[in-house]
């Protein structure tokens, strides 16, 4: 008993040791690589630079006075020659040195009179090339008299030379410096770029997070047809997508440019979808399910009511570009047509440039919006219509229609894939990039239909959760800062390219805290009202988005905290905000004017952080 | 009439949770389900509403097969079968109002109900309903804000807002006190009147014989008894709850 007990305790000594020699060994070889180099701090010209810089910090150039100045010469010869300096004008402020010849190196006395009491400056000695080289300060004393001992440089010359001094002198009231107007200007870019990273990355993120959510994505499962035809469906939904889009734009064409048209255009417009819309949705579900040719005709019906849809978004986008480009003649943003950027005038400019702004995102954004949604339905009715192939169908058809699909599955998943590869690589090879990738993906394909059976649900909502979860997972381990590199390639210097990187990065990371949100909802709740005949989206509209919003809003809350952390140094990469003046000033070793951009920086941050918490406790 | 034949369920992982249970339900009739914990009674009774997938076997209610049923065709059965559950799930930071008008989600159109319209007749019917249970004044509460008892009386108006010709009763009084489990089970006794069928699941039996028309026992999964609720004597209920059990209230 005692000698396994001493065995024990031994070995435990021997691990501490071990513990004890490994510690040594990686702090020893964390102090090589960092470079820690005591002699660069005990140096004194390092401690010079560092209380220079330290004291400039202390010294934010904020507030100033305006100030006025004196500058006054005096004759030397360095050495002494033949000719003597000449005596100075005696009638104002002058210099009188002592003596007026000497030694370069040699150390003369500046006496000065007549100056204004107070002020101060540099002495600096000019030698006949006109360069200015500092050799002392100087400071005025009460009775307008000043005397500095100074050291003459080292540049001997037979002409006459000069010492000279400029008194300045504080008058007026204090005032904002030039650099505290910009650091304010770039403060609010600051605060309204995170505002927006976040207002974009939220919007992505709560539909993203619900597929990255595995307690919703779990009980998804199709049978194999369905899921195939699914996955077929989604190009061909993108494409038509986009074909309603061009469609529904040619459609309303004629009415377009024109803000009192396109107006009319949008209300006859909203009033037929309404009544589309009635005949669509009745109030209530009938107790019949709808019969094969009922399904054709909604069909139709859906279709067009989202060509008329899609329409009525494009006579808006026109008539918010009409409106803005109005306004903004009025306001002198930039001329209509040809948007030349104009000096802005008048004070609602930034309203005009809004409403424009918005219409514009609006028309690029409906044949994204068009592609997606399409994609999106005719994935959900390749699925539907592959369940109701599967329910009617004998086993051996199923099984033809298994390999059929699932080869076509495969292959318009790998051409996909293909299609992005050559977009990298350029190849231009299709065998490389359409006929091998086809090949493989109807193999693998051919594998999955030979691995199931008709009875077999495939898990399609987790294969959804888990690429959902990868593409956050890797988008939020690129910092915003690598992002916005990209970025300001692309949109240029800016706030703007800023906005866009923390925006990708904030719907990444919203997208994924969110769904761990939705993760650890109660289920209580969503058997009930499924049990109440509810479909999916009803469940989700009421069982989970109702248990979701506080921490939603804290999550955003808390996301826009970081965010205008993150635009304030995202300047340093070209991002915009205060970062950018910052960068610039520490380039230039302006520190004053740096300081003002470091103080602002942990005011916003510090405000930020109080407001957000005041915000989540009254609010969650 | 429910017909339920050779139903069996089998979790992920082996857990059998029913075994081969066959019985019928008249329509009207109010039938308790009784059983341990962990026996099967929960189990059984989201089989019928397909809340859970049966592994094996047939269930059909009005002559429609529930367990081969389509997405629209499950949908139209789970409007007609109200649930009430033992802890109420309700959804806690809505309103009484809207918790009851869930109820109606089966009849409206996603797209309506997604935009939280619901028609007039529905609200007014929410409001009726809510009085038939005596809470009412609630309505415009927040669900959590209410006590134990007034949530059950919410769920229940949740379930008869579906106009159900079955509830499906899962423990509906096991977190009340005696007095509130009375007053609960004295509703579902007048559903029951209006000719609604009821399965629920108790596990005191006094309650299940003053209320009950007929039982069925589980234990471990496999169907021990069915009778009136009355033949359970000493010995049959030693055959359902274990040779150690005592009985109690």
């Amino acid at each position: 008993m005692t000698n396994e007990r001493s065995k024990k305790s031994k070995r435990r000594t021997w691990v501490t040791m071990l513990f004890v020699v490994f510690g040594f060994l990686t702090y020893a070889y964390g102090i090589d690589v960092t470079d820690v180099n005591l002699d660069e701090i005990e140096s004194e010209q390092r401690q010079t630079n560092l209380f220079r810089i330290v004291r400039a910090l202390a010294h934010p150039d904020i507030l100033s006075r305006d100030t006025e100045e004196v500058t006054i010469s005096a004759e030397i010869y360095v050495p002494c020659g033949a000719t003597e300096a000449a005596a100075p004008d005696t009638s104002g402020a002058y210099l009188l040195i002592d003596p007026s010849c000497a030694d370069p190196e040699a150390e003369v006395i500046v006496r000065g009179f007549g100056f204004a009491p107070g002020s101060q400056g540099p002495i600096s000695f000019i030698p006949p090339s006109d360069v200015s080289l500092s050799v002392g300060e100087f400071v005025v004393a009460e009775d307008g008299t000043f005397e500095v001992p100074v050291e003459l440089k080292d540049r001997p010359d037979e002409q006459v030379q000069h010492i000279r001094v400029i008194a300045r002198q504080d008058v007026g009231n204090l005032k904002w410096t030039e650099t505290a107007r910009l650091t304010f200007d770039f403060a609010l870019e600051t605060v309204f770029m995170a505002l927006l990273a976040t207002t974009i990355g939220t919007f992505l993120a709560i539909p993203l997070s619900f597929l990255a959510s595995r307690n919703l994505m779990r009980p998804i499962k199709s049978p194999m047809v369905s899921l195939a035809l699914g996955v077929i469906g989604l190009p061909v939904g993108g494409l038509v997508g986009i074909w309603a889009a061009r469609l529904a734009r040619s459609g309303v064409g004629f009415l377009l440019g024109n803000a009192f048209l396109t107006l009319v255009g949008i209300l006859v417009l909203v009033a037929v979808i309404r009544y589309l819309l009635k005949l669509l949705f009745p109030e209530e579900e009938p107790d019949e399910i709808p019969t094969g040719s009922e399904r054709v005709v909604r069909f139709v019906l859906a279709a067009i009511t989202a060509v008329v849809a899609l329409s009525i978004l494009v006579l808006f986008a026109d008539f918010l570009i009409s409106v803005g480009s109005n306004m903004a003649e009025t306001t002198g943003w930039f001329r209509a047509q040809d948007r030349v950027l104009e000096i802005p005038a008048g004070p609602l400019f930034f309203i005009a440039r809004f409403v424009f702004t918005m219409g514009d995102i609006l028309r690029l954004v409906i044949p994204v919006l068009a592609a997606a949604i399409g994609a999106g339905i005719f994935a959900q009715l390749g699925s539907v219509l592959g369940r109701a192939i599967v329910a009617r169908v004998s086993d051996s058809v199923d099984t033809l229609l298994r390999y059929v699909t699932a080869i076509l599955a495969g292959a318009v998943i790998a051409t996909g894939i293909g299609a992005i590869a050559e977009w990298f690589y350029q190849w231009d090879d299709l065998t490389k990039t359409f006929w091998i990738p086809g090949l493989v993906g109807g193999l693998a394909g051919i594998a999955l239909a030979f691995r199931t059976r008709k009875a077999d649900q495939v898990a399609s909502g987790m294969t959804i959760y888990y690429m959902a979860r990868t593409l956050f997972n890797s988008l939020r381990s690129i910092e915003p800062l690598v992002m916005a590199i990209i970025f300001v390639v692309w949109v240029g210097v800016g706030p703007f390219a800023g906005a866009l990187a923390l925006a990708l990065h904030t719907t990444a990371s919203l997208a994924k805290l969110y769904s761990e949100q939705v993760e650890s909802i109660s289920t209580g709740p969503i058997e009930a009202v499924q049990a109440t005949g509810a479909n999916r989206l009803q469940t989700v509209m009421y069982a989970v988005v109702p248990q979701i919003v506080p921490p939603y809003i804290s999550f955003t809350l808390y996301r826009w905290d970081i965010n205008v952390r993150m635009s304030t140094i995202i300047g340093f990469v070209g991002g915009g905000g205060l970062g950018l003046l910052l960068q610039q000033n520490v380039n230039l070793l302006n520190y004053r004017a740096a300081a003002v951009q470091m103080f602002a920086i942990a005011i916003i941050v510090a405000s930020m952080d109080y407001i957000s918490a005041r915000l989540r406790e009254r609010l969650v | 009439m429910l017909k339920v034949e050779h139903l069996t369920k089998v979790y992920e992982g082996g857990v059998v949770a029913l075994e081969d249970v066959s019985f019928e339900v008249p329509d009207g009739e109010f039938l308790a389900v009784i059983g341990l914990s962990g026996s099967g009674k929960s189990t059984l009774l989201r089989c019928i509403n397909r809340l859970i997938e049966p592994t094996d076997g047939k269930i059909t209610w009005h002559g429609a097969d529930i367990t081969t049923a389509s997405q629209d065709e499950l949908r139209r059965i789970r409007r007609k079968i109200g649930m009430v559950f033992q802890h109420f799930n309700l959804v806690h930071r809505s309103t009484v109002l809207t918790n009851v008008l869930a109820g109606r989600l089966g009849y409206t159109t996603p797209a309506a109900s997604i935009i939280n319209r619901f028609s007039a007749a529905d609200v007014a019917k929410a409001h009726e309903t809510l009085e038939l249970v005596g809470i009412d004044d609630k309505a415009r509460s927040r669900a959590d804000e209410l006590s134990g008892g007034q949530q059950q009386r919410v769920g229940i108006a949740r379930a008869l807002m579906q106009d159900p010709e079955m509830i499906l009763a899962d423990e509906p009084v096991a977190s009340l006190d005696p007095v509130l489990a009375h007053s609960i089970m004295q509703y579902l006794d007048l559903i029951q009147k209006r000719g609604v069928t009821v399965l629920c699941s108790l596990h005191f039996l006094d309650l299940v014989q003053q209320y009950a028309d007929r039982a069925i026992a589980l234990n471990d999964g496999k169907l021990m008894f069915d009778g009136p609720p009355l033949e359970i004597d000493d010995a049959r209920f030693r055959e359902i709850y274990g040779q150690d059990a005592e009985r109690i209230g």
